[in-house]
């Protein structure tokens, strides 16, 4: 069920990045699509009743994990999420100290 | 115009994904589990095992600073170089603290203090457990760094030694590719696990696996407060 | 009586109806800082389908980076682009 809202995040997180013209609605938009595409990636590894892919003392002697590796991939992209959302914020503060507004329509006129 | 062109390549885009989907799932000739994937190797232990062939009881661990440890270390190299251009866009010689127009009292001040280092020592301790329970390096430099926003909120006039935290970054950084060279003289190739890996589930176990994870901690620690301490400081006019 | 599995099935029903909603508002809206908020309750929902989907690596790292640090950035942002050269 969850893979579906992923989809749909995936395609409103595209529809934004194509329509908005605010630089802070475009990077929203991106963390839009990124959840999206993270929610997306888990549910590949997932199927009903697999157990969390961690061994404690009380697992089972042949234990039904989900898949671990699309959980290790998301793990690294949103950390680089992080990233990649600080330095398209720092171009912004950039281009509103250069031209006073954050709306990309207006920026040529002066 | 512009918008129902956009509307039409989003639903492009969602029906394409639709249909690469068979049966609800996107690689359904493996079958529900994990066998036959290239997964199963990666959880071929059992608790208490003495000396596998991966230390970690968490599997996410043992993909991320163990089979993978090479990926891991090419990411930390594009979160250093994207807190490298946050600092180069936002910082200057000559800075002062933006003005939030918020003037904390002095409960405010003293109480923060005491909370900085509860919200610090979760970080560390999310940081050390990263190879027994959920959480690692990513999740635990992050606490670390949220605490120091939170001093950088409670306070107005705060500002953290980022020279310091530099230092911190890079001997963190030189350790990891020291250790991985380390794995090229003590074992086969680099990065390879030279030490023995204990029982699966004791807190030292799991060979070079905890060092790392401790090592990445403190990097994204100290860069994501470095991206903190520049977004929160403006250049002087 | 519902079941676990019964209960999962709804609580994902719940959560994937309220993060269209929201990624809708967020991008909608607007109010620069009512997208971000929007877009901070996103990040906290997927946390929810991110446990629900037996991920809790991920879940602890999308709820300190996700939904705190990158919220925070956003605030921050809008508050120094609010002072210098208004028009």
């Amino acid at each position: 069920m969850l893979q579906f809202a992923a989809i749909i995040l995936l395609m409103l997180g595209l529809y934004g990045l194509l329509t908005q013209r605010n630089v802070i609605k475009i990077i929203i938009s991106l963390n839009i699509l990124e959840i999206g595409l993270n929610l997306f990636i888990i549910s590949v590894g997932y199927f009903e009743g697999g157990l969390a892919p961690i061994f404690t003392s009380e697992t089972p002697a042949n234990p039904n994990f989900v898949d671990p590796l699309p959980q290790a991939l998301v793990l690294t992209a949103i950390v680089i999420g992080v990233g990649t959302t600080a330095l398209g914020l720092a171009l912004a503060r950039k281009i509103y100290q250069k031209y006073g507004t954050l709306n990309l329509d207006e920026m040529g006129e002066n | 115009m512009k918008n129902f062109l956009a509307l039409l390549a989003a639903l492009g885009l969602g029906v394409l994904i639709i249909l690469s989907l068979q049966n609800n799932t996107l690689f359904n000739e493996y079958g529900e589990d994990v066998t036959g994937r290239d997964s199963e190797e990666y959880g071929d232990r059992e608790y208490g095992e003495e000396n596998p062939a991966s230390g970690p009881a968490n599997i996410v661990t043992s993909i991320v600073a163990d089979f993978r440890s090479f990926d891991t270390l090419g990411e930390i190299t594009v979160l250093f170089v994207s807190s490298l251009g946050v600092a180069l866009l936002l910082g200057g010689t000559k800075q002062k603290r933006l003005d939030l127009g918020f003037h904390p009292n002095f409960m405010l001040r003293i109480g923060s203090k005491a909370l900085f280092g509860i919200i610090l020592m979760t970080g560390v301790y999310v940081t050390i457990h990263g190879h027994l329970t959920p959480g690692g390096g990513f999740p635990g430099g992050a606490m670390i760094a949220s605490s120091m926003l939170l001093l950088y909120l409670a306070d107005d006039t705060f500002r953290a030694k980022i020279k310091g935290f530099k230092i911190l970054e890079s001997v963190a950084g030189s350790l990891y590719v020291l250790i991985g060279i380390a794995g090229l003289f003590f074992a086969d190739y680099f990065l390879e696990n030279f030490l023995n890996n204990g029982v699966v589930g004791d807190l030292l176990s799991a060979g070079i696996i905890p060092l790392i994870y401790v090592l990445i901690g403190l990097k994204v620690g100290s860069e994501i407060s470095g991206v903190i301490d520049n977004f929160l400081t403006e250049e002087v006019v | 009586m519902l079941d676990n599995i019964e209960v999962l099935q709804v609580l994902e029903i719940v959560i994937a109806v309220f993060m269209v909603v929201l990624a809708f508002l967020a991008i909608n809206s607007k109010s620069l800082i009512k997208a971000v908020m929007f877009l901070s309750a996103l990040s906290m929902l997927s946390v929810i389908g991110f446990v629900v989907m037996q991920a809790p690596d991920v879940a602890v790292t999308e709820a300190v980076i996700g939904s705190g640090l990158v919220t925070s950035l956003f605030v921050f942002t809008l508050l120094a682009t609010k002072k210098v050269g208004v028009k």
